[in-house]
């Protein structure tokens, strides 16, 4: 499993480029991996989202679905579409750290 | 400033151009889910959606019949006895009140996996960009308007725009 360093932080990342430990995210690493996927800078309502999602992993152990942030975090899903073009469900949880959801909604 | 070592990043663009039309002939509301969720699922990867309603299909987006839409167990021999391999006696699925309740049943199914009822999830997919189009000619046989149909439908549009619209899409027929 390749390893990178990142804001001086060992982290480890599976084949596609996603975080594998949940545990060696912080917010720096975050602002970086946004970067990398042309979200620059995080705004206040990305980071409203990427705290909910960190929350709800904690407290449910799977990455929210789209469908779950936007009745739950108060973003609805026409903003969760513009903070995160294109693939929405996939980037918020790969800045946030966490693994694609499972969920199909 | 923030550095990295051997770093890689996921490709987001791989979907980049991607086309999907679905065309949606059924007007039960089992039959109703398989486009929506398909077509929501391709609109989260960024693929480009456009949803074709037909025939029975245009009970799903009727202002009159979305949110009444049902199923029948009469004839659906898929239709088990809750868990089990039982195949629901088809008799007992003509009996009054059997489809409503049938149809209450599938509804918390579909709620308590997390699943919107049919007209939010329309919302949802037309606000995540994607496209719904009721079929002109099924339109005018059933003698319906644009005015019959949830705002979401962009318009009432022929096979050949149809074929236009979809042009280099993955089509799926349901």
């Amino acid at each position: 499993m390749p390893t990178a360093s990142i804001a001086g932080r060992e982290v480890t990342l599976n084949d596609e480029g996603f975080m594998t430990d949940p545990a060696q995210w912080n917010e720096e690493i975050a602002a970086f991996l946004a970067g990398q996927i042309g979200i620059d800078p995080l705004t206040d309502e990305h980071w409203k989202v990427i705290r909910f999602l960190r929350t709800d992993f904690g407290e449910q152990g799977e990455t929210a679905t789209i469908r779950r942030v936007s009745t739950m975090a108060g973003v609805d899903t026409k903003a969760l579409y513009s903070l995160f073009p294109g693939k929405p469900a996939r980037k918020m949880a790969y800045v946030a750290g966490l693994p694609k959801p499972k969920g199909c909604v | 400033m923030t550095t990295s070592e051997g770093f890689i990043a996921p490709k987001f663009d791989d979907d980049a151009g991607r086309k999907l039309a679905i065309i949606c002939s059924k007007g039960t509301l089992d039959m109703a889910y398989p486009g929506l969720i398909m077509g929501n699922g391709a609109v989260q990867e960024g693929i480009e959606l456009h949803l074709f309603y037909t025939f029975w299909g245009l009970d799903v987006i009727r202002k009159k019949t979305i949110d009444k839409l049902s199923l029948t167990p009469v004839g659906n021999t898929a239709m088990r006895i809750g868990p089990t391999s039982l195949a629901m006696p088809q008799t007992l699925g003509a009996l009054p009140g059997m489809s409503s309740m049938a149809s209450w049943m599938m509804r918390g199914k579909i709620k308590g996996l997390g699943v919107p009822p049919v007209h939010e999830f329309i919302r949802q997919i037309a606000d995540a960009g994607g496209h719904l189009w009721a079929c002109r000619m099924s339109v005018d046989m059933m003698k319906l308007t644009q005015d019959d149909f949830i705002d979401e439908v962009e318009d009432i549009i022929n096979v050949s725009e149809f074929l236009d619209l979809s042009r280099g899409a993955q089509i799926i027929f349901v």
